[in-house]
C-alpha cells in the first residue's frame, strides 16, 4: 500500500511543480496572440528548449499570449523540425520554431537541404557575443599578445572551444586571427564536448586560449579564473567591462543569436501579430525576469532587419568556411 | 572551517530545508526509476520549481536531493528488469539482474542501497575535507590521460571474456565502438555513417541502445522460453528477502571502501564522471578478486554489484568538487546545476567558500542528510518494489515492454527511435541466442566517443602518438590497463593448463 501512496504523492508533487512553472498569473498587457505553439528542434533541457520555454513563459505571464504549448522534435541537427514545418505549413499557422546561428552553419555544410529562406522570418530575440579568454596566470594580457604568440608558434598556441571544428567557436577564433592579419587556416583548434570541458582544458594548461560565449566567460571572470582578452561586440558591454576586438584593432564583430521562424506562406496579419507580441514582450517585467535569470542579452531584429542580418552572417561565415576548407 | 560547518548545519537542519531534501529524494527516486528520465532531465524539470523558491540554499538542497534520488532510482530498473536508464547504472545491471534472476531481487536492492549510501557518504566526507585541495587534482588530467583512463575502463570487458569467450567479447566491443561513430561527433562537423537516415544524424541514443541490448531481449526471451520465468512461483518469499549474510557483508565491505574512494577521485576529474567510475570500479574489483570469485562476476556476484554502485554514487559527489571550487561542470547534470546556481545569483568558484559559506556548507551537509534519507526511505520500500516481479508474467512482460518503449520515446519525442529500438532489440536477441555477450557492446558504445575524442585531441597536440611515451601518467595508466586485461587471462590460462596437465596425467 505504502508504495502506491508514495507514487501518487510524487505524481502530485510533479503536477503541482509543472503547474507552478507554467501558470499565467496576471493579465497585465493586452492580449496579442490567442495561442502560440513552440516547435523546438532539440531535446528537453538544451539551449533551444530554454529559449522557447522562457519566451513562452514571458508571453503568457505578461498576458501577451493567451496560452503557449511546446513540442520537442529533435533529429537531423534541427533539420527534422525544419522539414516538418515546411511540409505541414498549412496547419502550423500558430507555430513558431526556435533556432540560432547553427541554422546558418548547418545549411552551409549541407547537414539539411533547407535554409532560412525557406521559412518565414519572425524575429531574433536574444543573443550572446563571443569572447577569447585565457587563464588567470597566463602571460598573455591582450589580443595582441595572443596574436604575437600565435604568429611566433602557431603549432604551440592551441585554441580550444566547445563546438566542432568548423563550428562557432572555431570560426570565431579563425575570424579573429584573420582580422589581426594572421593566417586563419593554421589555427590549431581543439574541439571539446561542451564549454565546461573546454574551460577545464584551459585551466589545466592543455590549451593556451579558449574561444567561448561571452556570458559563460563572464561567470569565470567574476570568479577570478580567467582573463577576457577580447569580446566580439561593437562596444563595451555594461554587464562586464572587457575590451572589444575592434578597439584592439581587430575588425571583427559576431553575435550568436537566437530567434524565431514560422511556416512558409504565413499570412501577413499572423506574422505581424507574432512580431508585435515579441516587440512588446521586451518591456514586460516577466521577460526581464526570464532574461536576467538566464543571463541573455536582448538582440532584437525583426522582419527585414532580421533578413539582412542573416544574409550578412551567412556571407561572412560562408567565406571563412571556404577559406578554412570546410566548404 | 568549523564555523562554516556550523552555519551549514543550522541552514540544512531547518524544517523547510529538511522537507526539501526529503521531497527532492522522493521525486528523484520515483522519476529516476523510469528508464527514459535520467538525473539530467529530472533536474531540468525541477529547475523552475527550485528557482521559484528563491532561497539559493533551499533551491540547491532540493536539486541535490533530486540528483541523488535519481541516481538511486536509476539502479532499481537496472536490477529488476535489466533496463539501465542512465549510463552510470549499466554496470549495476551486470550483476544486479543475474541476482534478480536467481530470485534474490530483495537482496540485490539492499546491497545497492547500502553501497550507494556508503559511496555517497564517504564522498561527502572527502568533499568536505579536501575540496579545495582536490581542485588542483581536477586539472591534472589532459586529453592524453583521459584517453588512457578510458582504455582502463574498457578493460571491464575482460569480465565478459570468461571461458573461451574472449573473441566473442572482443568482437562485441568492436561492434559497440563502431556503432559509437555513427552520427555527428565532437570532432567532425559532418555526420558519419548515417546512411542518409536523418534520425541517425545525432547517432544512436544511449537509452535506445541500452533498452535494445538489455531489457528488450530479456522480455523477448521470457516470451520465447516460458520456463525461464518459473522463478516467480514458489520463490515469492525469497524475492522480498532483504537479508545479507555475514560473509557477504564481510566480502563487500572492502569493495565499498575502495570503490568509494576511487569513484570519488574519478568523479573529481571533469572529463570522466560516474559512468567511467562505475566501469573502472567493476573492472578493478573483478580483476583483483580471487579466481573463484572472479568467475561469479557477471553471474550474480554481490561484489560486482557493490563496486559500481558505491563508485557511481561517490563519483557524483566528486563531480561537485570542480563545480563548487572552479565553477567547471564536469558532466551534463552538473552543467544544468551550474545554470541553476547562476540563475540564483550564486557564482561557483574559488571564492564561493569565502563569500557564501552558508551555500557551500549547506550543500555538503545536505548530501549527508540526503543519503541518510534515501536509505531510510528505501530500505522499508524494497520488499514492495521487489514484489513487482511476483506479478504473473502475462502482466510482467507487457509492463517491461511498455517501460522499455516509453523510455526510448520520452527523451526525444521521436517515434523513429522506437523502430530503431525494435530493430536493434531483435538483432540483440539473435546475438544472445548465439551466446554473444551484449554488455561489451554497450561498454564500447559508451566509452567509444570519449576514447576517440581524447585520442585525437592528444594526437593533435603532439602531432602524432608521441604523447604515449612523453607523458608518464599516460604511460602508467596504459600499463595498468594492460595488466588488468592480461593478468586474469594469464592466471586463467595457467590454471587451465594445470588442470589439463592433471587430466593428462590421469
Amino acid at each position: 500500500m505504502t508504495v502506491f501512496n508514495m507514487t501518487r504523492k510524487t505524481a502530485l508533487a510533479v503536477f503541482a511543480a509543472s503547474a507552478l512553472s507554467f501558470a499565467a498569473p496576471l493579465q497585465a498587457a493586452e492580449q496579442v496572440l490567442e495561442k502560440v505553439h513552440f516547435l523546438i528542434p532539440g531535446g528537453a533541457g538544451g539551449g533551444w528548449d530554454g529559449t522557447a520555454r522562457g519566451t513562452g513563459e514571458a508571453l503568457t505571464g505578461s498576458g501577451l499570449a493567451g496560452q503557449a504549448s511546446y513540442e520537442n522534435m529533435s533529429g537531423g541537427g534541427g533539420g527534422k523540425a525544419i522539414g516538418y514545418l515546411i511540409e505541414n505549413a498549412e496547419s502550423n499557422h500558430d507555430t513558431m520554431m526556435v533556432n540560432s546561428t547553427p541554422i546558418i552553419i548547418r545549411s552551409l555544410t549541407g547537414v539539411f537541404p533547407q535554409n532560412f529562406r525557406d521559412l518565414t522570418l519572425v524575429s531574433s530575440t536574444i543573443g550572446d557575443y563571443a569572447a577569447v579568454v585565457v587563464g588567470k596566470d597566463s602571460p598573455l594580457n591582450s589580443m595582441s599578445d595572443l596574436v604575437e604568440a600565435y604568429k611566433a608558434d602557431p603549432n604551440g598556441t592551441a585554441i580550444g572551444g566547445g563546438s566542432v571544428p568548423g563550428g562557432m567557436d572555431h570560426l570565431v577564433a579563425a575570424m579573429v586571427m584573420e582580422g589581426a592579419g594572421a593566417d586563419p587556416v593554421a589555427v590549431k583548434y581543439l574541439a571539446y564536448d561542451g564549454g565546461g570541458k573546454a574551460m577545464a582544458a584551459l585551466l589545466s594548461g592543455e590549451i593556451k586560449a579558449l574561444s567561448t560565449g561571452f556570458g559563460e566567460a563572464i561567470e569565470l571572470a567574476n570568479a577570478g579564473e580567467v582573463k577576457i582578452l577580447g569580446v566580439t561586440a561593437d562596444e563595451r558591454q555594461d554587464v562586464y567591462d572587457a575590451p572589444t576586438m575592434k578597439e584592439q584593432g581587430i575588425p571583427v564583430s559576431f553575435v550568436n543569436w537566437r530567434g524565431f521562424f514560422a511556416a512558409p506562406g504565413l499570412p501577413e496579419d499572423k506574422l505581424a501579430q507574432f512580431q508585435k507580441a515579441i516587440a512588446e514582450m521586451y518591456d514586460t517585467p516577466e521577460w526581464e525576469a526570464v532574461r536576467a535569470r538566464n543571463g541573455w542579452a536582448n538582440i532584437h531584429n525583426s522582419g527585414d532587419d532580421f533578413k539582412v542580418f542573416l544574409e550578412n552572417q551567412e556571407q561572412a561565415i560562408g567565406d571563412l568556411m571556404k577559406k578554412l576548407g570546410f566548404l | 572551517m568549523l564555523e562554516g560547518l556550523l552555519i551549514g548545519l543550522s541552514t540544512a537542519f531547518s524544517i523547510s530545508n529538511l522537507l526539501m531534501v526529503i521531497g527532492g529524494c522522493l521525486i528523484g527516486t520515483f522519476i529516476g526509476m523510469l528508464p527514459g528520465l535520467g538525473p539530467m532531465s529530472i533536474i531540468a524539470i525541477m529547475i523552475p520549481v527550485a528557482i521559484s523558491i528563491g532561497d539559493p540554499s533551499a533551491a540547491i538542497i532540493l536539486l541535490a536531493g533530486v540528483y541523488y534520488g535519481a541516481i538511486f532510482g536509476g539502479s532499481t530498473s537496472s536490477i529488476l528488469i535489466n533496463a539501465p536508464g542512465v549510463a552510470s547504472t549499466v554496470a549495476t545491471s551486470f550483476d544486479g539482474y543475474p541476482l534478480t534472476r536467481q530470485g534474490k531481487a530483495g537482496k540485490a536492492l539492499t546491497v545497492a542501497a547500502i553501497s550507494s549510501f556508503a559511496g555517497g557518504t564517504i564522498g561527502a566526507i572527502l568533499l568536505m575535507g579536501f575540496a579545495p585541495a582536490l581542485a588542483s587534482v581536477a586539472l591534472l588530467f589532459h586529453s592524453a590521460e583521459y584517453f588512457a583512463l578510458m582504455v582502463v575502463g574498457l578493460s571491464a570487458i575482460a569480465a565478459f571474456a570468461g571461458t573461451g569467450q574472449v573473441s566473442k567479447a572482443l568482437l562485441m566491443t568492436v561492434l559497440g565502438l563502431v556503432m559509437a561513430t555513427v552520427g555527428e561527433g565532437v570532432l567532425f562537423n559532418m555526420p558519419r555513417f548515417t546512411m542518409g537516415i536523418m534520425d541517425l544524424q545525432s547517432g544512436f541514443g544511449f537509452i535506445t541502445l541500452a533498452m535494445a541490448m538489455f531489457a528488450l531481449p530479456e522480455a523477448l526471451y521470457l516470451v520465447l522460453d516460458p520456463t525461464r520465468s518459473g522463478r516467480s512461483s514458489g520463490q515469492g518469499n525469497e524475492i522480498k528477502d532483504l537479508r545479507i549474510t555475514k560473509e557477504e557483508a564481510k566480502s563487500i565491505a572492502p569493495v565499498i571502501g575502495r570503490q568509494s574512494i576511487q569513484g570519488f577521485l574519478i568523479g573529481v576529474l571533469p572529463g570522466a564522471g560516474a559512468t567511467i567510475a562505475s566501469f573502472l570500479g567493476y573492472a578493478v574489483e573483478r580483476n583483483i578478486a580471487p579466481r573463484e570469485e572472479q568467475e561469479k562476476f557477471g553471474k550474480g556476484s554481490v561484489k560486482g554489484l557493490a563496486a559500481p554502485e558505491s563508485a557511481n554514487n561517490a563519483a557524483c559527489t566528486g563531480s561537485f568538487v570542480p563545480l563548487l571550487t572552479l565553477g567547471i561542470p564536469g558532466s551534463g547534470t552538473t552543467a544544468i546545476l551550474l545554470g541553476a546556481l547562476i540563475a540564483l545569483n550564486v557564482s561557483p568558484g574559488p571564492r564561493l567558500m569565502v563569500d557564501q559559506p552558508q551555500i557551500f556548507w549547506s550543500v555538503i551537509i545536505s548530501m549527508y542528510i540526503g543519503n541518510v534519507v534515501l536509505l531510510i526511505l528505501n530500505l522499508p520500500l524494497i520488499p514492495y518494489i521487489a514484489k513487482v516481479l511476483a506479478v504473473p508474467r502475462t502482466f510482467l512482460i507487457p509492463f517491461i515492454l511498455f517501460f522499455t518503449l516509453m523510455g526510448a520515446y520520452i527523451g526525444q519525442n521521436n517515434a523513429t527511435e522506437l523502430l530503431i529500438l525494435v530493430g536493434l532489440g531483435v538483432s540483440a536477441t539473435i546475438l544472445r541466442f548465439g551466446d554473444y555477450p551484449l554488455a561489451p557492446l554497450l561498454i564500447g558504445f559508451i566509452l567509444g566517443p570519449m576514447l576517440e575524442d581524447n585520442f585525437s585531441r592528444a594526437m593533435q597536440l603532439y602531432d602524432g602518438i608521441g604523447f604515449i611515451w612523453e607523458r608518464p601518467m599516460t604511460l602508467g595508466l596504459l600499463a595498468l590497463a594492460l595488466a588488468l586485461i592480461f593478468l586474469p587471462s594469464y592466471r586463467a590460462s595457467r590454471a587451465r593448463l594445470k588442470a589439463q596437465g592433471v587430466a593428462e596425467g590421469d
